[in-house]
């Protein structure tokens, strides 16, 4: 995908250059079709070891608990993009979480839109500042998304106290959003697919969703090309912080109980999802759809291990081998595609 | 140019001394308790295994490069200790295998950095989780706090012929400082590390063997912080799966409060050293006057922004006008645009 940025679009180059872009499409095509593969294969092995893991509501529960995900990863996603990262989420989420389900408790009747409307703000908030501080500041986002963090979660802490939202203080109706099914499909599986569909949609088609992919291959050159890579950094942080305050309502009608800690450590989580989904950590390409599909194979795993009896003590083992396997696969990939491309060059010059 | 980094250099390490008796002054003001030597013990207790942390951290950002794993593989060590004692090892066996898994830890860190060429962050985040999640595969939920008494009194006794103020941990900091102190600044290898940090493509063509040299840091990372997983687990006398979370974040703003630079090439072990009583003097005081805990996040999150944004403040608030004033351009423009477009 970087390829479409070759300066070199003369006449002789175009076949060239559309052959290499071929080239790029199938690998990240294979890219993602790799990711469904394992994701079949590991719903078929573990459904043969153990049949109850395709029971409806098994399967239900985990595409619950993906959506989250998912519609994070997307959020993840177009920050990644623009090399930049965004450490901030799981305190976004955790803060927006308590906030709007508290709303339930202390204004009875008020409309369930409308605390999502909130979550969504508080969200955008903490992205505001995030974009802020790694554009106007010129601090790397991994310092500035670490520092709040910590100072969102802090907040969070004050705010909570030692007390907690329980599920008996939230309306039925709210709770009911995550599990309201459509011929056995969650309507939130099937909201947030096209969500991630959009936003893909946006990335790829989109004037401005390109040039998230310009700013991440080469921050340099896209200032120089006129791209105003300040403001669409900074619109990239707000919108991860949105979808996170919404993905926080969202933790608040799935679980009900909500603490100080909900949500920590998700940021990881996440960005693991986003790097085995194939967004290059480095930016400048991978894709929405990839991501969330990485965020579905997390999931499954996890409730595959769950099914399969093991100790859900390995969980973060396998997460963190995981994310290092996809990071080095990643590296590799890219380093495999340069060569193949670096070698279409000369051969087609020669 | 030289003079001028070391004025500059100066000025941060000038700054951190006032910042460190404006502490002193706040701690003494907020509670009569502060300058004790019983509180100052305590402090010496809370910052020890985070200081010792700090000082491969310091080497490493300075080459420009991060391990984030720090506090993971100090949990990791304190599993470790934890689970090999409890299997009947001896102590001397358990603290060396401890120290040897650490370096293999921290290798693995700088194997993957320094020969895949993968970047220290995402490789860090990586096993940020990884050891952690060793650690709780190792002990699960069982926490063992069996130790010998001999070692655990270490943990929580100051050093002899200190006037009870010095910890064992502080004690072992203040000798590794040393160490790392003269290394950096005072051998050739320490300008190494300067130069790779201020451009790795230059120091290589300079024939400094770069990839090398880091991966020794990492094992070195990695060594130092298993030693202090073991303090850790002597000083709590407790070894849990959860030991040391979140610390990464204190050692990462120590390092830069320090005035090392996130971008590599800059920093000096005493201004990391004058940063860590700052930190700690100042979450002292702030317990001293009932702040809450948990919320300590809040204080340390701001104090890592402060510390990266106020080197260049100038610029910072320049760039923020223009920012500000493009946007409000911008919003103008659109307005004119609809205008004419109607």
């Amino acid at each position: 995908m970087t390829a479409t940025l070759d300066p070199r679009a003369g006449s002789a180059p175009l076949a060239e250059s559309a052959n290499a872009r071929r080239l790029v499409d199938l690998v990240f095509r294979v890219r993602e079709f790799g990711i469904v593969a394992v994701l079949a294969l590991l719903v078929l092995v573990t459904a043969a070891i153990e049949p109850r893991f395709l029971d409806l509501s098994n399967v239900q529960f985990i595409l619950v608990d993906a959506t989250i995900f998912a519609l994070l990863a997307l959020g993840e996603t177009m920050v990644v993009l623009t090399r930049n990262v965004d450490l901030s989420i799981g305190s976004v989420l955790g803060l927006s979480a308590f906030l709007s389900a508290d709303l339930f408790g202390h204004h009875h009747g008020i409309s369930i839109v409308l605390v999502f409307v909130v979550g969504f703000s508080i969200g955008v908030a903490c992205g505001f500042v995030n974009g802020f501080f790694t554009v106007v500041g010129r601090v790397p986002s991994l310092v500035v998304t670490l520092a709040m963090l910590y100072i969102i979660r802090g907040i969070d802490t004050l705010v909570v106290g030692g007390g907690q939202v329980v599920a008996s203080s939230l309306p039925n109706s709210f709770i009911e959003i995550p599990r309201k099914t459509v011929i056995g499909i969650p309507i939130l599986a099937i909201v947030v697919a096209a969500v991630v569909g959009a936003g893909a949609y946006y990335l790829r088609s989109f004037r401005s969703g390109r040039e998230l992919y310009a700013i991440g291959s080469n921050p340099d050159a896209a200032r120089l090309a006129g791209i105003p890579s300040g403001r669409r950094v900074f619109t990239a942080f707000a919108i991860s912080g949105g979808i996170a305050g919404i993905a926080g309502v969202l933790y608040a009608a799935r679980y009900g109980t909500i603490d100080s800690t909900a949500g920590s450590g998700y940021e990881l989580q996440v960005i693991a999802a986003v790097v085995v989904g194939g967004v290059a950590i480095f930016g400048g390409s991978g894709s929405a759809v990839g991501a969330a599909f990485g965020a579905l194979l997390l999931n499954t795993i996890l409730s595959a291990l769950y099914v399969l009896g093991v100790s859900p003590f390995w969980n973060q083992a396998i997460a963190g081998a995981l994310l290092l396997g996809a990071i080095a696969l990643d590296r590799g990939i890219s380093l495999q595609l340069a060569a193949a491309l670096r070698k279409r060059r000369t051969h087609l010059g020669a | 140019m030289a003079p001028d980094r070391i004025r500059s250099l100066l000025r941060w390490e000038v700054g951190l001394s006032i910042a460190l008796a404006a502490v002193i002054v706040f701690g003494i003001t907020a509670s009569s308790q502060f300058p004790t030597s019983f509180n100052l013990f305590y402090l010496n207790l809370s910052i020890g295994e985070v200081a010792i942390m700090t000082l491969p951290m310091t080497l490493l950002i300075v080459t420009g490069e991060i391990d984030l794993s720090v506090a993971s593989t100090l949990g990791m060590s304190s599993a470790l200790v934890g689970y090999l004692f409890s299997h009947g090892w001896s102590m001397p066996l358990v603290i060396a295998t401890v120290l040897a898994v650490g370096a293999v830890a921290g290798w693995f860190n700088g194997f993957l950095v320094t020969r895949i060429g993968l970047p220290s962050l995402a490789v860090t985040i990586g096993t940020l989780t990884l050891y952690r999640g060793i650690a709780v595969v190792i002990l699960g939920p069982n926490t063992i706090s069996t130790f010998p008494a001999r070692y655990t009194n270490a943990g929580v006794t100051p050093l002899p012929h200190t006037g009870g103020y010095l910890s064992y941990s502080v004690g072992i900091f203040l000798v590794l400082a040393v160490v790392f102190g003269i290394v950096l600044h005072a051998t050739p290898f320490g300008r190494s590390l300067f130069a790779m940090g201020a451009n790795d493509e230059a120091a290589r063509y300079a024939g400094i063997r770069v990839k090398r040299t880091k991966l020794i840091l990492f094992v070195v990372s990695g060594l130092v912080c298993s030693l202090a997983g073991i303090l850790y687990t002597f000083r709590l006398s407790t070894a849990v799966q959860d030991n040391g979370i979140g610390l990464e974040l204190s050692v990462v703003t120590i390092v830069l409060l320090g005035g090392v630079s996130i971008f590599g090439g800059r920093g000096t072990i005493i201004g990391v050293v004058l940063a860590i009583a700052v930190f700690a003097g100042l979450q002292n005081a702030l317990l001293l006057t009932n702040f809450e805990q948990r919320a300590m996040g809040v204080v340390t999150g701001a104090l890592l922004l402060l510390s990266v944004l106020i080197p260049n403040v100038t610029a910072f608030m320049e760039r923020g006008r223009d920012f500000l004033r493009r946007r409000e351009l911008g919003v103008a423009r659109g307005e004119r645009a609809r205008e004419a477009a109607s």
